[in-house]
Order: structure tokens, then sequence, then C-alpha cells
């Protein structure tokens, strides 16, 4: 299910650049897949944090959190209202992330495990 | 070389926010600490002094928390600058005492090496190593600190002589600190690189030093399973807020009836020993009457603090704050907006204050706006009063209809912050993506020291509002009561020819379509200084408009239950949900925004919401027949 028109309130997903493993049909051709797509109590490995915009101070603050490469993630709960914000948890630490802040996060192929 | 002579070393505490790094400032100065703001700006600096068992002395700052010295927030930026000894009018700190969460080194140390790549004296303190041994997460102590090249203590911020091993440790330093030696192996410049070495290395010290079992503590999973819950979680949250309201309202009787009556009491004693005449007028109706009614209200403000206190200690604040994001988000603020918010029903000053927590500036700008409309503690006594005066105290169901009412008056002032802030969001037409990303720390039980600490700060910044300003407009509205006497063949009570009387009478040509009388329309001027001054000013007007001396001694609650109408009553308590708001408020948006505009658009909208909200009460109470 991947959102790709003009963004809306709520369930906001930044315009996926070519890079990020989707084809001109907007489906999957590898298994890289993003933070806020990863199912709930999964655990994954961060493979990188893309910027969004040039120079994005989410995504540097998202490295400075922990979201770097080899890191190992779980999204734990959502919040009431839309699944919105994600309760992530990286490390020892919990995150509330909105979910535009977790498709910044991309996650290593199939490497999601129960 | 006497150590007397030389000024205390310089100490600051760092530490990313949740490292309990104020509960160890607290548990170091005990109560020797001076709270204000840095110059210029209105983030929190705190100092204390601390005196080590041997007798020598330091000076400590607490800076404010942040997860990097590449700052986005002005918090983080303050600190920073700190560190590095630039910020403007503040010596570098001697030494830094990095606090990490021991339970959390791998967030907590990645800062920590950050903080070494400084160059500065530093020593690292592992707190809340206690937990960390419970959660059987192993730390060799030695190891890490031969790693990181700089001494390693074990603290136990919230145990009494937790931090003695800290306070050996930073003596043992002597008079001129040791700069660690250590640095990244990469000389890291900016950017994803520099990012990425401080993890790297990160991970090699934790390889080394550190062996950890589970992921996290087991009681934080089942705990955020219910509190998170998307239903559990909203009740348990809904009843939390519905606890709060009810317990200001019946624990505090008690101890307020106790006031009352010394107040009373004293009025009486004072009355008796003094003469008739000015002075004694001056005291008995103008200070002891304004002062007491305010001073009675104290018992009611440290229990919402208390709870205020101990939610934001025990880490339960920022899950409230994720439940609620997405319905903030909807009205144009954040989830962040919510700790701000909740610190505005305590006082708007340090809820606006702490904005600046919010990295987003329309987010922070909206959270300003809408601040003044969460209830503040000094509309509590203008509520207390009028409540005690007008509802009546019976049961419904579970609850008092007193309890009932004051919440209703505190989400009427919620519900209007929503909508005003849609409307902003509406008018921007901003669709710009504005971060959250929150941490949402372990669970906590407060450390009764520190809530002490809390309340006895925040009773005194009351005190001292009641000492000061409170004081100062009751004694010059005693005045402008008093003065011209009335004329020896005066057919109306002395009041109506005084400067006061006739303000007040001129002012009810705009206010009584609303339905205040003249004695109401004085009472909102000083109330324009400190809201709750309302209450004393007119504790003032009626002690003074009494016709005989025993009327004059009557508290002011019956006077008002028969002198107004359930409309006024009703009109008032409206008004003072939007309440334009206290001159020292006003002062704070000016400060934060650096904006006059920003001032005169809060000003003039709150007005606006509460001249019309009320009029709607008024007119609606009437023709219902309350009139």
């Amino acid at each position: 299910m991947i959102a790709a028109g003009p963004q809306r309130s709520g369930r906001v997903r930044a315009p996926l650049p070519a890079c990020a493993g989707y084809n001109e049909n907007n489906s999957h051709f590898d298994l890289s897949m993003r933070l806020s797509e990863l199912p709930r109590r999964t655990s994954a490995t961060v493979e990188r944090v893309e910027d969004h915009m040039p120079n994005d101070p989410i995504a540097r603050r998202l490295r400075e959190l922990g979201f770097v490469d080899g890191e190992s993630v779980q999204v734990m709960a959502s919040g009431p209202i839309g699944a919105e914000p994600l309760l992530v948890q990286v490390g020892f630490t919990r995150f509330a992330l909105r979910r535009a802040e977790a498709a910044r996060v991309l996650l290593r192929n199939g490497d999601a495990r129960e | 070389m006497s150590t007397a002579a030389v000024s205390p070393l310089r100490l600051a505490l760092v530490g990313n926010p949740n490292c309990g790094k104020t509960a160890l400032f607290n548990q170091l100065t005990g109560s020797r600490q001076k709270v204000a703001n840095y110059a210029g700006v209105t983030v929190e600096r705190k100092e204390g002094r601390l005196v080590t068992p041997s007798g020598r002395s330091y000076a400590l700052l607490d800076l404010p928390g942040a997860y990097s010295l590449n700052p986005s927030s002005l918090d983080e930026a303050i600190t920073r600058d700190l560190c590095r000894g630039f910020y403007p009018g503040e010596a570098a700190p001697d030494v830094l005492v990095c606090v990490v969460d021991a339970t959390n080194l791998r967030l907590h140390l990645r800062f920590a090496l950050e903080v070494r790549e400084l160059g500065r004296p530093m020593v690292v303190a592992l707190n809340m190593a206690d937990v960390a041994r419970r959660r059987g997460i192993r730390i060799d102590r030695a190891a890490l600190e031969e790693a990181l090249g700089v001494p390693v203590v074990e603290t136990v911020a919230v145990h009494h002589n937790g931090a003695k091993e800290l306070v050996a440790r930073i003596e043992a330093l002597g008079d001129a600190p040791q700069a660690p030696t250590a640095r990244l192996p990469a000389a890291a410049g900016d950017g994803q690189d520099a990012t990425e070495a401080l993890h790297a290395e990160t991970r090699r010290l934790l390889s080394l030093a550190v062996e950890m079992p589970s992921r996290t503590a087991r009681i934080d999973d089942v705990l955020d399973r219910w509190l998170l819950h998307p239903v559990a979680g909203l009740l348990v949250l809904a009843v939390l807020m519905f606890l709060i309201f009810q317990a200001v309202y019946a624990w505090a009787t008690p101890m307020m009836d106790a006031i009352d009556a010394s107040t009373a009491w004293v009025g009486e004693w004072v009355a008796g020993a003094l003469p008739e005449g000015p002075l004694s007028s001056l005291l008995v109706d103008g200070i002891i009457a304004g002062v007491g009614g305010v001073v009675v209200f104290l018992p009611q403000i440290l229990i919402l603090f208390a709870f205020i206190l101990a939610l934001e200690e025990s880490g339960y604040l920022p899950r409230a704050a994720f439940l609620l994001d997405r319905m903030m988000a909807a009205a144009g603020l954040s989830g962040r907006s919510f700790i701000p918010l909740l610190s505005s029903f305590a006082c708007a000053i340090p809820g606006i204050m702490a904005t600046r927590s919010i990295q987003d500036p329309r987010d922070r700008l909206a959270t300003i706006m809408v601040a003044p409309l969460m209830t503040c503690s000094a509309r509590l006594p203008v509520y207390a009063l009028l409540i005690g005066a007008f509802i009546p105290a019976q049961k419904v169901g579970w609850f008092n209809l007193q309890g009932l009412v004051l919440f209703g008056l505190y989400m009427g002032g919620i519900v209007s912050a929503l909508a005003v802030s849609w409307v902003m969001k509406r008018w921007r037409r901003d669709k710009s993506e504005h971060p959250l990303m929150l941490e949402l720390p372990s669970y906590r039980i407060p450390h009764p020291r520190d809530l002490l600490i809390g309340l006895y700060e925040r009773g005194m910044i009351f005190l001292r509002r009641v000492g000061g300003i409170i004081l100062a407009l009751t004694i010059l509205l005693w005045f402008l009561l008093s003065f011209p006497a009335a004329p020896a063949d005066a057919t109306m009570p002395a009041i109506d020819y005084s400067f006061a009387g006739r303000i007040g009478h001129a002012m009810t040509a705009i206010f009584a379509p609303v339905g205040f009388n003249w004695q109401i329309c004085i009472a909102l001027i000083p109330g324009l200084a400190a809201r709750e001054v309302v209450v004393s000013s007119l504790a003032t007007v009626y002690a003074l408009s009494a016709a005989n001396d025993d009327a004059a001694s009557q508290a002011l609650t019956p006077l008002i239950a028969d002198g107004w109408s359930l409309a006024t009553a009703l009109s008032l308590l409206v008004w003072f949900i939007y309440a334009p708001q206290c001159i020292s408020t006003l002062a704070t948006i000016r400060r934060e925004t650096n904006s006059w505009k920003q001032v005169g658009i809060n000003a003039g909208y709150l007005f606006a919401l509460a001249y019309l909200m009320s009029l709607l009460t008024y007119q609606v109470a009437v023709a219902l027949g309350a009139g």
C-alpha cells in the first residue's frame, strides 16, 4: 500500500525517490522496507536514514538518536487515531515517531524477523 | 596558596534529557539552589553550591538536557555554547560532569563521546547504576574508564549517599583538572561521517565494557502495552486528569478552612488592637482581607503542582503526548505541545517558557498562542470562590457537583484552545512537515525529595507574588477605594464617591450586557496584573462598601452569594476561561516571540472571546430565568 499521490494530513508520506526500491508502478522489486511499513513487534535492522530534503534536519536528528546502520529496531505500538504516531524502539530507547519521520528510516533487505 | 582565596571550581552537569541529571543536581546541592534564567533568554538556569564532606566548595550548574551538541533547539544551543565556553556572560565550566543513564548507554554514551571531543576536563557519572544492575546489565566500570580515557563513577541519584563516589572523584581532580587526551579514531568533521564515527565508537565501548541480557525492562513493556493502548490508554489518561481536579477540590478544603479561620482571627485581633481610622482600615480591609483571600489558595496550587511534578518525574507525560499527538496535530499543535500546555495549568509563564523544547517554529507559536487558555492556578481562586458561592455541594452519582463544574471549566479552556489553534492552522494554509521525535523514557517512581524541592520552588514563587505584586495592588486598590472621602451630605455609601467607585460605575456601561456589576468591574482592573487579585480586590471592595461593621467582617462568599444573580456568576466564570491574561504573561510572550504583534493578537483575541462567550452565557442564563 503505497500512497504516492499528493500528501494528505495524517498518513503523510514523502514522495519516494527512485533509489528507494520501487519501480514506476510503485510495486516492490526488492525487499527494502521503510520503518513506517514494518509490522508491529517485528525486529528489523536499520540500513540508513535518507534525507527527504537537502540537509534534512529531521534525518540528521534521527541519526543522532541512534537510527544508524546495524541498529535493531521494532515498532512497539501506534497511537489511537490513524495509527499515528508510532512507538519505535531502537537500542534501549523508545521514541514516538510520526509516520513521515519513520519513512526516512530504510531497513535492511529481507531482514525482518519475529 | 590558600584555597579560600581562589574562586570555587565551576562544575556543569550535562547529559541527555531523562538521564536523571536534575535528581543528581538535587542530591548534590540539596536546597542550596538558585533558579533563574540565562541572560536574554528564558531557558531556566539552575545553579547550586556543592560542599564536600571535607569542606571544599564548588559552583554547580545544571545545563539543559541535550541529545547532541549539534543543536536543534534553543535549549541544546545553550548547552553547546556553555560547554564550549562561548556563552556570553557565563564563564566556561572547569569540569563537565557528563551524566549518562546506565540503563540506556547506547544513546547516552554517544553524547558523552561528543562531549569528550570538546577536549575539556570531564567526569562521566553512570547514573541509575542500581536500576541497571537490577535489570541484569553488567557494566565493567574500570574497562569503560580505560577505554574512554576519562574518570567514570557510578551514581544513584535517588539514594542518599548515591553520589559519594562522584564527589570524591571531583575532589581528586584537584585545582587544575586534566583535559582528556582521547579522541575519536577518525578526525571526524561534520555531517554523516561524524555521526557514523560516534556510533561506531559507542558500539566498540559497549562491546568492551557492557553486557546486557534483555533489551528493555519488562515493566516498561507491560506498562506501555496498557498505557499506550488505543482505548485503555486514553481511558487512563481521562480518569487521571479527572482525579487531579477532584483532588484539588476535595483534599485542599481542610487546609483552606484553617487558613481562612486564621486570616479572620488576625483581622479581628488587629481591628481590636488599633484605634479606628485609616491605618486600621488599610491593615484590616486592605492588606489582611486582600492578601488572606489569595494565600488561602496555596493548598490547591500545591496539590495541582504535586500531581504535575509526579507525572513528569514518572515518565508518564511523554506517554500522554504520544496518545494525544494525532489529535493535537489535527488542531495544528503537536504532542510536544502537551507538556507546555499542562504546565500552563499551573501558570502560563512556565508553560510558555517550556515551549522552547518544541523545535518547530509554527508548532511553538501555536502553543504559545493557546497556552493562556489553559486554566492557570491564578484562575483557581476565582473559580473556587464562585463555585463555592453558587454551586451547591451535592453529589451527582459518585462525583461532587462542584468538582464537576470545575472540570467543565477546565475542559472549556482545552476545547477553546484546540478550536483556536485549528483556526490558526486553517488561516495559514500550512502544509509543511513538523517533526515529533519524542523520547519515551523508562518509567520511574518519583523521588519524594525531587517532588518536595519542586513544590517548595513553586510555593515560594506563589508566595513571593502574594508578597510583591499582589500586596502592592491591594494597597493601591484600597487607596483608590477609600479616597476621596464622601462629602458630609452623602446619601450613598462612601465608596461610590471614591476614584475606584467612579471608574467601576463608568465601566458598567461596557460590561452591563455581560452582567458584571460595578464591584466586578473594579476588580477586573487589578486582575490584569495578576488574575488571583480579582478575589482579593472583591474582598476589599465589599469590605469597604459594607453598610456596617458586621457586614464588613463577613466572609466574601455569603456576600456575593446574596448579592449576585446566578447568571452573573456563570458569566464571570466563563469570562475567566478566556480572561485577557495578566501582564506578566503578555511580557513573557513578548520576550519569547520577540514581537509586539503577537502580543497584540493574543491580548485582542482573548478579550474578544471572553466578551463574546460571557455575553452569550449571561443572556442565555437570563433567558432561562437565572437572572
